[in-house]
């Protein structure tokens, strides 16, 4: 019984001790905190210390694209360290779901990821972000970032972020071999897409690859646009197209038949898989965006128009459906000058150039050089220069994330029931 | 006065973890269940007090109606094949048996991995392509010729929870095995000599005497089963991702909260798995301890 008590005591002793250790730990923490952050203060005239840089590039071409972005940084400002706080999983939205916690908690990093366009509005309205339009003006980036850009990531006459870079949503990727066998040229409208689908059918072959539910979302965004046209598909977001209208009805059966056209197991595959069955031969198309091109050429090591061949998405020729990667100042950024030297690089030519050509996209600015870039991607940039713009809904440029999660939701419940009409009324909901 | 005396070192000791209860746990349910009657979304928002207004709205909302159908097949097949399953094993392993040590790890082992790999190793087993590229438990039913069994597993139009819940039949049944087996070892040998004596046939005395005994474990069972049921989470994120079809209230209550800012509804959807864990979990609890005491 005695040594039963004396057990006791001493664990409950140890307890204590383990306890009273954590909160010695968290006190050192905060002044740590404290120091570091009135040390940036007297220090502002020549940049010292550390910025974190929140993001969710953690693989790939795009761990690697941040990489080379780091490198330039770190040649440009040997004095500070750059801290990589990616979060990974789930394109961005396990990322999103920290970044949301810190920001609650007042605790924002030094500067992080954000798709430019609708999707920072929430934090714009709630004043969580700091307005860099004196960036723009001091690094003279108003006359290098497209005309066609900038209006879409303006609020009020301020700009709240730096892109980095351009990808396209819009394009079709196929595979050659599957086409020449079966005599089917790339289709420039749904309708002639449904031609050719009922001949690769008959082939036994699967006419578009699909994957999980946001990849279903972006081959929705492509057909709404290919179907309403360009105008419409932007007044969309600005509410001066009506979403209950008979065009949008019209689309929707378009997009409802496309589905028909796909392989049962979407749900269960990544974009990666489905871009893979047009790699194997199993299916002869596949909607994604052009990430899907560093993917073929790289991963795959593929050869363009051998191993894969691509166009604008069926009825969007002429049209580049965008989406953009771009850095941010937080109010409250404890290193706050390192911040604004980080968004300096990440705005320079020489930036730009670094993290692109391995990211796999073009640069935001327009004064790239060129030479450096893969063919496709010379061939997006000469699009991009030319075409006309719109946005993409699912990687955050049209629509707020509670618009897009509405539409989400809708199109997730119209995969179930495939009832056109409660879509459209979920849809016309969801934009009210 | 001498009650406080004799008991305050008790409280002393104790009062870390109650305060630690108080703030963490039941502070932040009261929290929770405040941002469920207010509006607020967005980030750093203003919100005002709507009273149950998202309440109701959930009830309306299609999305919900298929969160609780889920959940509900989910349950009903989970803990269903679970118990029946469980008991079973026990029986079997309580034969005195040889090697039943060896036997006993091997069916509780499951319960050592997570739901995420439970839900990744599944995932690959139940995958529903077609054709050539068939794999997983499809390719073994098609090369057995049980074509027949192949299917499209957790893509299944309205019973597609019905796969899910099979790996997490897979996982907890040995667990529901090990509680049955405990209940069965506490039934004395003299109440079943005494029964054969008076010529109960084994069945019987199963049925009979056995089972009504260990009814208590029974229920501790679908306790502890119906809370995993009901917070399921992990292993539909590992086997399918988030698709609406295979939605349930805590994946909605995820999306709404971080990936919308819809806080109000998050909170509410939170609060509607607390409640009904709560009819789960509390009259367990209240006859239990009011047990204890007689």
């Amino acid at each position: 019984m005695q040594t039963l008590q004396k057990r006791a005591t001493r664990a409950l002793a140890a307890t204590a001790v383990l306890a009273l250790g954590l909160a010695g730990c968290a006190s050192t923490t905060d002044a740590d905190d404290t120091a570091a952050t009135s040390g940036s203060d007297e220090t502002a005239a020549v940049a010292t210390g550390s910025v974190e840089v929140f993001s969710w590039w953690t693989g790939g071409g795009e761990e690697a694209g941040l990489n080379a972005l780091v490198e330039v940084f770190n040649a440009e400002y040997p004095d500070l360290t750059f801290e990589n706080a990616a979060v990974s999983g789930g394109a961005g939205t396990n990322a999103k779901a920290v970044l949301a916690t810190r920001l609650e908690a007042n605790d924002p990093p030094d500067s992080f990821q954000g798709h430019a366009g609708a999707e920072l509005m929430d934090y714009i309205n709630a004043g969580q972000l700091e307005d860099l339009t004196f960036l723009y003006d001091e690094q003279g980036w108003s006359s290098v970032m497209p005309e066609t850009l900038l209006p879409l990531i303006t609020v009020d006459g301020k700009i709240y972020s730096v892109p980095v870079n351009i990808h396209r949503a819009n394009v079709m990727w196929a595979n050659p071999t599957v086409l020449a066998d079966n005599n089917i040229d790339m289709p420039t409208t749904w309708d002639e897409f449904f031609v050719a689908a009922d001949t690769l059918e008959a082939a036994g072959i699967i006419p578009l690859a699909l994957g999980e539910q946001w990849t279903q979302l972006h081959l929705f965004e492509t057909v709404l646009l290919g179907e309403l046209g360009t105008d419409a598909y932007n007044g969309l977001w600005d509410g001066s197209t009506d979403w209950a209208g008979a065009d949008v009805t019209a689309a929707l059966d378009t997009f409802a038949r496309v589905l028909e056209y796909t392989n049962s197991d979407a749900a269960s595959l990544a974009w990666q898989d489905a871009t893979q069955l047009v790699i194997d031969g199993d299916a002869a198309f596949n909607i994604m965006g052009d990430w899907a091109e560093g993917f073929l050429r790289v991963d795959n090591a593929l050869v363009e128009q051998e191993g894969y061949t691509w166009a604008a998405s069926p009825g969007t020729e002429g049209t580049f459906q965008f989406l953009s990667d771009s850095f941010t100042l937080p109010v409250g950024a404890a290193n706050r000058d390192a911040a604004i030297s980080w968004l300096t690089v990440a705005g320079s030519a020489a930036g730009q150039d670094a993290f692109n050509v391995k990211k796999g996209s073009i640069p935001a600015r327009n004064d790239a050089d060129k030479a450096i870039y893969p063919p496709y991607l010379q061939d997006a940039m000469d699009d991009w220069g030319s075409n006309l713009v719109a946005g993409s809904l699912t990687h955050g440029v049209t629509a707020s994330n509670a618009w897009k999660a509405d539409i989400d939701t809708a199109l997730g419940l119209f995969l179930g029931d495939k009832d056109v009409a409660n879509f459209q009324a979920a849809l016309v909901t969801a934009a009210g | 006065m001498k009650s406080l005396k004799r008991h305050w070192p008790a409280l002393a000791l104790l009062s870390p973890s109650l305060i630690v209860l108080a703030v963490f746990v039941y502070g932040f349910i009261g929290t929770n269940i405040q941002i469920s009657l207010t509006d607020e979304q967005g980030l750093n928002a203003d919100s005002n007090f709507i009273g149950f207004d998202n309440y109701l709205a959930l009830l309306d909302d299609p999305r919900f109606h298929i969160d609780v159908w889920n959940t509900g097949v989910f349950s009903v097949a989970f803990i269903g094949v679970s118990l029946f399953l469980g008991l079973g094993l026990a029986i079997l392993l309580d034969q005195k048996m040889k090697a039943e040590g060896f036997f006993r790890s091997i069916y509780l082992l499951p319960m050592a991995v997570s739901f995420i790999v439970t839900g990744v190793v599944w995932r690959w087993l139940m995958n529903p392509a077609e054709g050539s590229r068939m794999s997983g438990l499809n390719l073994l039913f098609d090369t057995l010729g049980l074509d027949f069994l192949v299917n499209q597993w957790h893509l299944t139009p309205t019973w597609g929870m019905l796969a899910i819940a099979l790996p997490a039949v897979w996982q907890m049944s040995g667990y529901t095995m090990a509680l049955f087996l405990a209940g069965l070892r506490s039934v004395p040998d003299e109440v079943k000599e005494a029964a054969r004596m008076d010529g109960a046939s084994e069945l019987g005395i199963y049925w009979r005497i056995i089972l009504p005994m260990i009814r208590p474990v029974a229920l501790s069972a679908v306790v502890i089963l119906g809370h995993i049921s009901l917070k399921v989470f992990d292993l539909i994120i590992a086997i399918a991702g988030k698709q609406i079809a295979l939605d349930v209230p805590a994946i909605y209550m995820w999306q709404t909260t971080f990936d919308a800012y819809n806080f109000a509804r998050g909170a509410t959807l939170a609060t509607y798995i607390l409640i009904s864990v709560a009819v789960f979990v509390i009259p367990y609890l209240y006859f239990t301890t009011r047990k204890d005491k007689v």
